[in-house]
């Protein structure tokens, strides 16, 4: 009897060890947590939750510089990619919360609108070039957008011209598909293939069920003069899989290996000249700058809509900063004081603007194009395109995928994308449709209700 | 000595025992409440009965994935533990190099799920690319994937314990079936079997329970697809927490109805091959 009485604790003590792993609610490990005393002359302090990985350096020297010249302390936490939600509800529930953090839009907002602290008349806000970067929740400035981005389909212009063709000869979506058929065509000639892989990865599904599937919402909004909605149409779907089929079947890989192909295949692909195109945004510029800046190009994606040689690249923003309504008010003040001096003094904006040595430290700077009068001139190539396009009077795309009901919608879209990739019936297309059109509107009900 | 142990057995006790109440007792009542909110964050929630439950019955694809689950947790039930006791039999026999192999068997358990997870992912991808197609295209070669994936690391693991298990079988009762004119199967099924019990409840336990809460392998082997089809009950309760916003009492409510299906299931699984068990 002792025997078994052994055998069985032993039993639960392996299969504590065994299973501890699975436990649920670990919060994010690495994470240095805010660390509370050494309290600022004002009484505030600030923490920052960002949502951008890639600039986590520069904004820890940022904040380190803060609290050099002011005293106040200043905590900058980033979330691991993709995980930002996940890290914010667990940080959210601490007594030091963030009292700076990020949501990607109206949908966003939703989730978060009892802990926004409503930012109008505040300094910061009057540094806005327009009001449309601010995030509106009735009468409410809930937030403040500080990055605008540009996406459109990179382009490498040797490779281009060596098919026989310039950005000049693409000015809808006919030239596109005219121009990456003939491509293909002669693939094997020219050793070299239209598009990068159009990965469904999860590191790369993204580019088209949320930053293409943009465009059919944007004419869709467009034609009906709305903003948002409940419940999609669908009209420019067939746009949108005009341009799927053009993406998939003019690629460097067969259609039915997309859905493991990563966001990492599509730069590599990209920047070894195996294709020509190549959709991404401004944010993408350091993964493509080997290939030389002048041989960088950004072309509008067209999805063959009525007037569409008017259309611009898709601009517009997902980073909006919130403050913490719940935080204490010497918090509050420390961070809009934060938020001002980031966005004005002039280490402030040289940091969030500029490109090679623009940190004090010599670091490159974060490269952003900021909504504020004290935006500065960017170094990044793909920026400066975006400018061009604009100053040329085309119209930008608006970025309409922060209205999307979730990311359980995005979700269906993109398992309906890439089935519809390996076998490319149209029984498999409806499923799209339905998951676009049906999907939304469960969604919808599903978040509202 | 047994008088100072009685006396101050608060003191050894108190560090797991307050480890215990912080780490699951208070979560785990926490999570019962939360099932019955809607929130953002945890410490702010507000109480709307049972309507979290409600949406999570009806949802479709958590009642798909509770059959999905069900029946990879029984089949690799049964493949992990015939194939873990087979080699287990096999590696108490009197061969060359046994403890090489015990090592070489038991490693894969070593391996984090997630790396295990994507690991595995290439391999079934490389293969199935040369036939123009991919894992997450059919919710069955997921299933086949997982339960690959499953085996290879779970098997060392419960051979370990079942070759415990068959060592301390007394070798007279063995013998004395021998002599007695038992065969090699009659051995195998009419005194080892039955003396291994304990091992084999053990065993099936961790199997069944680990088989419900498969998480880390499925998310980054399929991660659910094509169109959750291959999502799992721990996986589908992870999307419906941080899938949509307002979802995550409802998330929170599946997490309990999980935790009293796995628990109903373990106590069943328990009784009935404890039942079996015989006195040594």
């Amino acid at each position: 009897m002792k025997k078994k009485l052994l055998s069985l604790g032993m039993a639960a003590a392996l299969s504590l060890s065994l299973l501890s792993g699975c436990g649920g609610d670990t919060t994010p490990s690495g994470d240095a947590s805010p660390s509370g005393g050494g309290d600022a002359p004002s009484g505030g302090k600030v923490y920052y939750l960002n949502f951008k990985p890639e600039q986590d350096a520069q904004w820890q020297e940022l904040a380190e510089l803060y609290t050099e010249e002011t005293g106040v302390e200043v905590t900058v936490l980033t979330a691991a990619s993709g995980n930002y939600e996940t890290t914010l509800k667990s940080e959210m529930a601490k007594t030091d919360a963030p009292t700076l953090f990020q949501v990607n839009g109206p949908v966003g907002l939703a989730a978060w609108k009892d802990y926004c602290y409503d930012l109008s008349g505040s300094q910061v806000a009057g540094e806005l070039t327009s009001d449309e970067f601010a995030l509106m929740d009735g009468d409410k400035m809930a937030g403040i957008g500080y990055v605008i981005e540009t996406y459109g389909i990179i382009y490498n212009k040797a490779l281009l011209e060596e098919a026989g063709y310039t950005a000049d000869d693409i000015k809808s979506f006919d030239d596109l598909k005219k121009v990456a058929e003939d491509i293909t065509a002669r693939k094997d000639e020219l050793g070299f293939s239209a598009f990068t892989s159009a990965g469904m990865d999860g590191s790369s599904d993204w580019r088209f069920k949320t930053h293409l599937a943009n465009l059919p919402i944007y004419y869709e909004y467009k034609a009906d003069g709305i903003d948002t909605t409940d419940a999609i149409k669908g009209t420019y779907l067939d746009n949108y899989r005009q341009i799927w089929d053009l993406y998939i079947n003019n690629a460097t890989c067969e259609p039915t290996l997309l859905s493991t192909k990563t966001g990492d295949d599509a730069v590599a692909e990209f920047v070894t000249g195996q294709a020509v195109f190549y959709q991404n945004g401004t944010w993408a510029y350091n993964d493509v700058a080997e290939l030389g800046d002048d041989n960088l190009g950004m072309l509008p994606i067209y999805i063959g809509v009525e007037g569409e040689e008017k259309q611009g690249l898709c601009t517009g923003t997902e980073n909006y900063w919130c403050v913490n309504a719940k935080a204490s008010e010497a918090d509050i003040q420390a961070t809009l004081d934060f938020m001002y001096w980031c966005v004005t003094s002039e280490v402030g904006t040289k940091a969030m603007c500029g490109g090679e040595g623009a940190m004090p430290s010599g670091q490159a700077g974060m490269g952003f194009v900021i909504p504020f009068k004290g935006n500065q001139e960017s170094t990044n190539p793909l920026v400066n395109i975006s400018n061009q396009y604009v100053a040329d009077g085309y119209e930008s795309v608006s970025w309409n995928f922060s209205t999307m009901p979730s990311e359980e919608w995005k979700n269906g879209v993109g398992s309906a994308l890439t089935t519809y990739a390996a076998d490319q019936s149209d029984a498999n297309w409806d499923a799209v449709v339905t998951a676009f059109v049906d999907g939304w509107a469960a969604e919808a009900a599903a978040v509202n209700g | 000595m047994e008088k100072a142990i009685k006396r101050y057995f608060p003191i050894f006790l108190l560090p797991t025992l307050v480890a215990f109440m912080i780490g699951f007792v208070v979560p785990f009542l926490m999570g019962i409440w939360l099932s019955f909110c809607e929130f953002t964050t945890v410490t702010d929630a507000t109480f709307v009965g049972l309507s979290n439950y409600v949406k999570a019955l009806q949802d479709t694809i958590f009642r798909h994935a509770f059959w999905y689950t069900a029946l990879f947790a029984v089949v690799s039930l049964v493949i992990i533990n015939v194939i873990a006791f087979a080699i287990a039999l096999a590696l108490t026999q009197k061969i060359r190099g046994t403890n090489i192999f015990r090592t070489v068997f038991f490693m894969p358990n070593l391996i984090g799920g997630i790396v295990l997870g994507y690991i595995w992912q290439l391999i079934f991808n490389g293969i199935l690319s040369v036939y123009s197609t991919a894992l997450n295209l059919n919710e069955w070669y997921g299933f086949a994937g997982l339960l690959i994936l499953v085996a290879w690391q779970q098997i060392g693991y419960m051979m370990i314990i079942y070759i415990a298990g068959l060592q301390a079988i007394p070798g007279d009762v063995v013998e004395a079936a021998a002599i007695d004119g038992a065969t090699g199967p009659q051995r195998l099924f009419r005194v080892t079997i039955p003396m291994m019990m304990p091992s084999i409840t053990i065993c099936t336990f961790l199997t069944v329970v680990n088989g419900f809460k498969l998480f880390d392998q499925n998310l980054s082997l399929t991660a659910g697809e094509p169109a959750k089809m291959s999502e799992m009950l721990a996986l589908n309760i992870y999307y419906t927490f941080y899938g949509r916003t307002g979802w995550e009492g409802v998330g929170q409510a599946k997490a309990v109805i999980f935790f009293v299906l796995v628990v109903i299931i373990g106590m069943f699984q328990l009784k009935a091959t404890r039942s079996k068990e015989v006195q040594q």
